[in-house]
């Protein structure tokens, strides 16, 4: 079964995100910001999708509301079947510690862990056992390329380096999904494109995606494009340079 | 990893963390010479009464004792007196009084005790023999040093002087037999001391009979207060005086020194306190990114107040045990400035490390920082993630 919305044709059975008539509105002073007006946007299980679109026309605010570290003012936002925008403080951050890995600009590692800790942190938060966690978390930073990195702290990393780092951080718990905010944004051109292709990798290896960028790269890597501008999805396509 | 993030935090900023220690251990080591000094001339006094064994103090009505020149009269009535009460065991008259001493030349002044050596408890013996023998003389170590004399040396002592005749009322050669420790003696006090009867026999009719002081010990497990109030229905020329009530006297005379001991310890406590919470609330503030994205990957809000409170609990502790050895240090120091006041027994102290006392003292501040913790905590906990990281990503 498919069905069409603002963000193109998807198949509900296979749905990871779901936000449906999603409205954003911030306090600024005696005025009020519409950072979000009316979005409605699937994204299903395995695909990889970039929102793309002009500086604060919504694109962060929406991937916050996609990673419950934000509730909407109206409408309702699905991750995995579960309704995120009316869930506790308490069940969200359970939420996220468990289904959603994020991934930011300033890669935001604890600069005073190393590599393996920065990594293994996600999961004695979930209490996964101390070997179990140490394993795992030499497993990704092996995936992403850093197995001798390990016992570094960020200090001691380049920014690229650093980046993966917070990629294999983000996926500690085995996420539903990835969301990345300007992930290549520290980057130069080159480190940026290493970073693209591990997001491919991942993307094939089977984990959902979503991504705000502005590298026009990033944004072609990703197998569909979403537009915005001013708090809309205005298309949802196929990106061009998108795999298959 | 709570923990080994709230070290790291700490190390990460060493310099800050150090200064931060520091000053919570100068707060600690005020707090903790503040809890010694509001607690430690009462326990010292306390010990000091307690030291000889001695329950009991009898004096004039209406003093203390050796607080005026006083005598209490019939000292023989008031023995048979007490020899009645079977619950007092010992009874120890003691009589106080002016001396002069000549030699070569010399007029060297002190005071001298009257006691009956079986049952003083006034001095204890460093060399010699004690006043066994009416003629003998115990003298302190500052009295020793005035006159230059040895044991077996014969000195000639004068009590009673009568300022207007210039005469003495008793003059007696004397023979130096030991040198002893007065244990309510001053420093810089010149004392000695002989038989009751021989002193009495140097003052003249006008203090025979008399005793400045008795020193009373009753019988093991009889209660002090019970003889006390007995002695105060059945002798009423003489103030009893139990431990309990000379220390509620000393308390009451002490009150003032306790009272502001109390307000600058918790003006340190308070400080300490400030200091650890400013320290906490910038270093927050300077993570709220770091912290909103701990928050985002799924870091509980309980995580994050746990390992700020670590972080001040960490602190504190560091200070308070620095600051314990810091106390100890300066009590000692103050304690030598102040012992050397004139006048006061050498056997009290102004700071006494009472460990209860100290203990419950860093257990106050260690908790005042785990409560130094909880405002930073709970605003770093309190922080809303996605505007947090906005802020992060504009600065």
């Amino acid at each position: 079964m498919s069905e069409p919305t603002e963000a193109g044709t998807v198949h509900l059975d296979r749905v990871v995100v779901a936000l449906r008539d999603v409205h954003r509105e911030y306090p600024l002073g005696a005025e009020r910001v519409h950072a979000l007006q009316g979005v409605t946007l699937d994204v299903e299980r395995g695909d990889y999708v970039a929102i793309v679109g002009p500086s604060g026309c919504g694109k962060s605010t929406l991937l916050n509301l996609i990673g419950a570290i934000d509730q909407p003012t109206s409408g309702t936002v699905e991750i995995g079947g579960k309704r995120v925008d009316a869930m506790s403080d308490w069940e969200a951050t359970s939420f996220r510690l468990r289904n959603i890995g994020f991934v930011f600009q300033r890669f935001y590692l604890m600069p005073i862990l190393t590599a393996l800790e920065n990594v293994a942190l996600p999961m004695a938060e979930a209490k996964v056992p101390g070997d179990e966690r140490r394993a795992r978390a030499a497993e990704l930073l092996a995936y992403v390329g850093l197995s001798n990195r390990g016992r570094h702290r960020p200090s001691q990393l380049s920014g690229g380096e650093q980046q993966r780092v917070a990629i294999a951080r983000a996926l500690a718990n085995r996420p539903t999904l990835l969301l990345a905010d300007e992930p290549t944004g520290e980057l130069d051109a080159h480190t940026g494109a290493e970073i693209i292709s591990l997001f491919r990798r991942l993307n094939a290896d089977g984990v959902t995606i979503v991504v705000v960028t502005h590298d026009e790269d990033l944004a072609n890597a990703a197998r569909r494009k979403i537009h915005m501008r001013d708090g809309k999805v205005v298309d949802g396509v196929a990106a061009a340079g998108g795999h298959p | 990893m709570r923990l080994t993030l709230a070290r790291a935090a700490l190390i990460r900023h060493r310099a800050r963390t150090l200064l931060a220690v520091l000053g919570v251990a100068v707060a600690a080591a005020m707090l903790l010479d503040m809890v010694m000094l509001a607690t430690g001339m009462r326990e010292s006094f306390r010990q000091l009464l307690l030291s000889r064994g001695f329950d009991i103090r009898l004096a004039p009505k209406g003093t203390l004792p050796f607080d005026t020149d006083a005598t209490i009269p019939s000292v023989s009535a008031i023995t048979t007196v007490l020899r009645s009460n079977p619950d007092i065991r010992e009874i120890s008259p003691v009589l106080g009084a002016a001396m002069h001493i000549q030699i070569a030349g010399r007029d060297i002044s002190g005071s001298v005790l009257g006691i009956d050596p079986s049952v003083q408890g006034d001095y204890e013996l460093l060399s010699g023999k004690d006043v066994s023998d009416p003629d003998a003389i115990v003298v302190n170590d500052h009295l020793l040093s005035q006159l230059h004399a040895r044991m077996g040396d014969t000195l000639s002592v004068a009590t009673g002087y009568d300022p207007q005749t210039r005469t003495y009322s008793g003059q007696r050669k004397l023979v130096l037999t030991g040198r002893v420790r007065f244990i309510y003696g001053a420093a810089e006090q010149s004392s000695g001391a002989v038989r009751r009867e021989t002193l009495e026999a140097m003052e003249g009719g006008a203090r025979r009979d008399r005793a400045s002081l008795f020193m009373i010990r009753v019988r093991s497990g009889a209660d002090p207060d019970r003889v006390r109030d007995w002695i105060e229905t059945y002798i009423p020329t003489v103030s009893a005086i139990s431990i309990a009530t000379a220390i509620a006297q000393v308390d009451q005379r002490l009150s003032y020194f306790r009272q502001l001991a109390v307000i600058l310890g918790a003006v340190s406590l308070f400080v300490g306190f400030l200091l650890v919470t400013t320290l906490m609330t910038v270093s927050v503030n300077e993570r709220t990114g770091e912290i909103a994205v701990m928050r985002a990957i799924g870091i509980s809000r309980e995580h994050i107040v746990e390992q700020i409170v670590a972080e001040g609990v960490a602190i504190s502790v560091a200070g308070a045990v620095l600051g314990l050895g810091l106390g100890l240090v300066t009590a000692r120091y103050l304690n030598a400035i102040l012992s050397a006041f004139p006048g006061l027994p050498t056997a009290i102290d102004f700071f006494l490390f009472q460990p209860q006392a100290a203990w419950s003292a860093l257990g106050l501040l260690i908790i005042s920082g785990i409560g130094a913790g909880i405002y930073p905590a709970w605003r770093a906990a309190s922080l809303p993630i996605s505007e947090s990281l906005r802020r992060e990503a504009i600065a």
